[in-house]
């Protein structure tokens, strides 16, 4: 397979969100708008690119047995990093005052650990490939992932606060503040997906 | 008064599953049937617990006094990894009907963002031992009504006429999303 196709394979063909299905917890929680959406993808991106790379590096040298929390210490470490420079980078409150980006992702930023996606492509790619490839391979998965989150943000956001990436494209009469709610994550995602598998079959 | 007020809120007002959107992987992918959620929803019960205390007991015994706490998600998430494989092994050699029961969803259980969340949120809301007990026993308590629930629905859906496209993940998706609807009449209890 050439490097583009792995590349392009994690972003169109297996979607980690609209095709595989992995990954919903953050891909509810983080998408009540499209920024925090996109921030969420970007850190999980990271994530999943470095832990790859660190994993096809190091694979031939674990032991079969020992091999998942071998791969979990690894991308524990890397959900650490991207933890403090989040702390650091994205912790200022917005102009009217509204919590920062750090504050919305909350106990998701730590919970990118257990994001079935990171684990999944480390045992299903990173650990039988060669270290550029895995590479791209998690980046590709990790910006589908990033796409997945910013379009359910952006239609969470339109619908329930009526703007796109902060910018107003809505009168605020016609605000369905379910949407930006529990209950509108899950039928967002429910129908995003629908249109999905409608879109493959033909 | 104050334990009652954590046990609602973590059961009906926050639940897990449908107001916080921890652990939803089982609960798509599992919940088919309300045999099978039941299995599940005890060995989460039980594992939950274990692992909040734990993870409570390293923080602020070894983390803090060596100020280390930027270390908790490594050190959390290889406590509750060796803490699965523990109990796994444990249950087989005392109590094989238990194990029957629980065996195959226990490795399930550490890559469940709902185990390792509860031990984050504890620690985010400074709670004490006790109330973290409290608190994880009801927040699975809360975890397991909406998955016996929602397979309860589920099993319906075999009897239903659901329009091709929506057939599997989004249908269940927007049957969550109804669910969770439902769920926040309790948000005026605490």
């Amino acid at each position: 397979m050439s490097l583009m196709k792995i590349f392009t394979n994690g972003f169109i063909k297996e979607n980690p969100l609209f095709v595989l299905v992995l990954g919903t917890c953050p891909s509810l929680a983080t998408t009540t708008s499209a920024t925090n959406g996109l921030g969420m993808g970007l850190a999980t991106t990271f994530v999943l690119g470095l832990s790859n790379l660190a994993i096809a590096l190091t694979a031939r040298h674990i032991p079969d047995k020992v091999r998942i929390p071998a791969f979990i210490v690894i991308i524990a470490t890397l959900v650490t990093i991207v933890d403090l420079l989040m702390s650091a980078w994205v912790n200022s409150p917005g102009p009217n005052g509204e919590p920062s980006l750090y504050d919305q992702l909350g106990i998701f930023i730590p919970l990118i650990v257990v994001n079935c996606i990171v684990l999944g492509r480390a045992e299903a790619f990173a650990s039988k490939n060669k270290p550029i490839a895995s590479l791209l391979d998690g980046l590709g998965s990790g910006l589908g992932f990033t796409f997945a989150l910013s379009l359910v943000g952006s239609i969470r956001e339109l619908l329930g606060s009526g703007s796109v990436f902060g910018l107003n494209l809505l009168p605020a009469q016609s605000n369905i503040l379910i949407f930006i709610l529990a209950p509108g994550g899950f039928i967002v995602l429910g129908y995003v997906i629908a249109l999905v598998n409608r879109l493959k079959r033909t | 008064m104050e334990y009652i007020m954590i046990i609602i809120t973590a059961i009906f007002v926050n639940n897990i599953l449908l107001s916080q959107f921890l652990g939803i992987c089982p609960f798509i992918g599992v919940s088919n049937k309300i045999s099978t959620s039941l299995g599940m929803s005890g060995a989460i019960m039980f594992v939950m617990t274990i692992a909040t205390i734990s993870t409570w007991l390293i923080y602020n015994y070894l983390l803090v006094p060596f100020g280390i706490e930027f270390m908790q998600t490594i050190s959390f998430i290889l406590v509750i990894a060796a803490l699965v494989q523990m109990v796994e092994i444990i249950l087989k050699k005392t109590s094989p009907a238990l194990y029957q029961a629980l065996g195959v969803y226990l490795p399930l259980i550490t890559t469940n963002c709902a185990i390792l969340g509860v031990a984050l949120l504890v620690i985010q809301k400074d709670y004490d031992l006790i109330r973290s007990v409290v608190f994880s026993v009801s927040t699975s308590a809360g975890y397991a009504l909406a998955l016996i629930i929602f397979a309860g629905i589920r099993e319906q859906f075999e009897l239903a006429e659901i329009p091709q496209g929506l057939k599997g993940v989004p249908i269940a998706l927007i049957t969550a999303g109804i669910l969770a609807m439902a769920f926040m009449g309790f948000a005026g209890l605490a």
